[in-house]
């Protein structure tokens, strides 16, 4: 075999590039992922111990040792129950309106600039506006359902931003062959874009969840307890309707303001309280996460083999 | 190119009627007549004046080399155009007996697809089951009883030639099945409603040999059913199955003959040059 000195030296200097990003990369990834575990490993230190089934069922209490988060945690279930039900419909409806159907022109451009810049607005500017216009111009209230309202307005540009890429992502072959049927728009719409659409759809919702349930200063703008020692009335009832909405309208916590309070007392028992009510919350958004990704794994099966 | 969007155009291309005075010797239908056709893509003319005629149950070939207009001739037999904004449409394609001009404003693209079926150049089967990817045309036009949606799903796989490797698993998902396979699952779909053209963006282009042998073999006998337009970048592929041929260029049509004159003895020297592959 005849040599080739200055190919090989091409070769040589290649292998040394890539070998070189790749120590960098190792590096970098370890320090981000080295803070992070340090961050959960101190949290699951301080908190785990205190996770017990009192501290779920029992109400905020003065003695650390007998407290417990469960009307933060009801409470948060609840609120994240009525933002889901608010976002969700509104932003994918808003999103497949500003894909399919709005004409393009300076109107559809001006919206999209200011949904692209309402993701961007602190929370706390939420919380103010929930609190001037829900709570006191509206006179409703410091109750779940301002939290969940001003928490869906918080994750709605996310849930519309999310529903528009994924309805993008849709490849024109599949709409112009579900036209090419006859279908009309709504009949594209519902039955070919949105079903191949829903993956990405339910994945940027569930990242919005996400951010939303560890939402604490819109939260406390507009003004919610943090020391509540009763439970919102039940959903469900024994006598018919079945159902009741009164739960929507009382005061209410959530697992981040608990946590918040907590953390400000002396007491090094909260401190293990709050450390442990975080863990909990961690817990929850990876579940949801996890669900997250489930679901666009379950989904996707179905649109491609 | 758009200078002669303002020069004054005959009525028909010339060489189009050269070719027409002498097709009628068999006296075939016509089944749908292109007039003066003009397509603009915003600003960009893409089809200047283009009239032939298309030829009721015969395989009519639209060739011409890349950015010719021949796909986008096709596209405005069912409106497809209409999705994208800044189309324009001037002209006339005529259906015969019933009379309609399929690319006037005032008809609804909706009930032009409802008329005319396409078939993509990439197989694109929707993500459903290989019965309901059949059905789904059935549906929107409101045909919804099982059993005949179920007899025109069978005959529409028939005639697609699909009827025998698909008749055990119509419940399993369309993207099982081959390239082939899939292509030909898209021309049920768009058989089954029955339309009165069918439209063919280069169907075989994405298929091996073998299968696009098989959608030739098809379009052979689907052809005494239903008027198929064609269009395809393989010259031979246009010999093989078509009885008709139009050669375009640039938007125009420089010629349209019997599929066998054109190649042998075409009466403009351009599509001389690119049947005979002197360039294109």
């Amino acid at each position: 075999m005849a040599d080739h000195p200055s190919e090989k030296r091409i070769v040589a200097k290649a292998k040394v590039q890539d070998l070189s990003f790749s120590i960098l990369g190792i590096i970098v990834l370890f320090f981000a992922m080295a803070m992070l575990a340090t961050l959960i490993g101190d949290l699951l230190a301080d908190g785990l111990g205190r996770i017990s089934k009192q501290f779920l069922t029992d109400f905020p209490s003065r003695r650390p040792s007998e407290a417990g988060i469960l009307s933060a945690w009801v409470g948060t279930t609840l609120v994240m129950f009525v933002t889901a039900l608010l976002a969700i419909p509104l932003g994918v409806g808003a999103g497949l309106y500003l894909e399919e159907y709005a004409p393009r022109n300076w109107l559809s451009d001006l919206i999209e600039i200011n949904v692209s810049n309402l993701a961007g607005v602190p929370s706390i500017i939420y919380g103010l506006l929930a609190l001037g216009f829900f709570v006191y111009g509206l006179g409703m209230g410091q109750t779940i359902l301002v939290g969940g309202m001003v928490l869906a307005l918080l994750i709605l540009p996310i849930v519309i931003v999310a529903t528009r890429e994924a309805v993008r992502a849709v490849p024109s072959g599949l709409r112009e062959s579900a036209y090419g049927i006859g279908c009309n728009r709504w009949q594209v719409v519902w039955q070919y874009v949105l079903p191949s659409a829903r993956p990405g759809i339910l994945t940027g919702a569930i990242v919005g969840l996400s951010r939303a349930i560890g939402e604490t200063a819109p939260i406390i703008t507009i003004g919610a307890l943090t020391f509540i020692a009763f439970l919102p009335p039940s959903p469900i009832q024994a006598s018919p309707p079945f159902v009741n909405a009164d739960w929507l309208t009382s005061p209410f916590t959530v697992m981040p303001i608990q946590m918040f309070n907590w953390t400000s007392r002396p007491q090094a028992g909260f401190h293990e309280n709050a450390a442990a009510t975080g863990v909990l919350l961690l817990g929850m958004t990876l579940i949801m996460n996890g669900f997250a990704i489930y679901l666009r794994y379950r989904l996707r099966r179905g649109l491609r083999s | 190119m758009s200078d002669s969007m303002n020069a004054p155009h005959p009525i028909r291309d010339t060489s189009g009627d050269q070719t027409m005075t002498q097709a009628p010797a068999t006296e075939t239908p016509v089944r749908a007549q292109v007039r003066d056709l003009k397509f603009w893509y915003g600003k960009f003319q893409a089809l200047n004046g283009v009239s032939m005629p298309i030829y009721d149950r015969k395989v009519t070939a639209i060739i011409g080399p890349s950015g010719c207009g021949k796909s986008t001739l096709l596209r405005c037999f069912n409106r497809i155009h209409d999705l994208y904004p800044g189309s324009r449409y001037n002209g006339e394609i005529n259906l015969a007996p019933e009379g309609v001009n399929l690319v006037d404003k005032g008809i609804d693209p909706i009930l032009v697809r409802l008329l005319v079926g396409m078939v993509f150049q990439k197989p694109n089967p929707f993500p459903k089951s290989i019965f309901e990817n059949v059905a789904a045309g059935l549906y929107v036009r409101g045909i919804r009883n099982r059993t005949e949606v179920e007899g025109r799903v069978e005959e529409a796989l028939t005639q697609a030639a699909l009827w025998n490797e698909v008749k055990d698993r119509l419940s399993k998902p369309a993207f099982e099945l081959s390239g082939g396979q899939q292509q030909r699952l898209c021309i049920a779909r768009a058989l089954a409603p029955k339309p009165k053209l069918l439209l063919l963006d280069e169907p075989t282009s994405a298929l091996d040999p073998i299968a696009t042998a098989k959608i030739e073999e098809l379009m052979d006998s689907l052809v005494k059913d239903v008027t198929i337009l064609i269009v395809t970048h393989n010259l031979s592929q246009a010999a093989r199955i078509s009885k008709y041929t139009a050669f375009m260029h640039m938007g125009d049509l420089i010629e349209f003959a019997e599929t066998e004159q054109l190649f042998t003895n075409p009466a403009v020297s351009r599509t001389q040059d690119y049947v005979t592959g002197r360039f294109g």
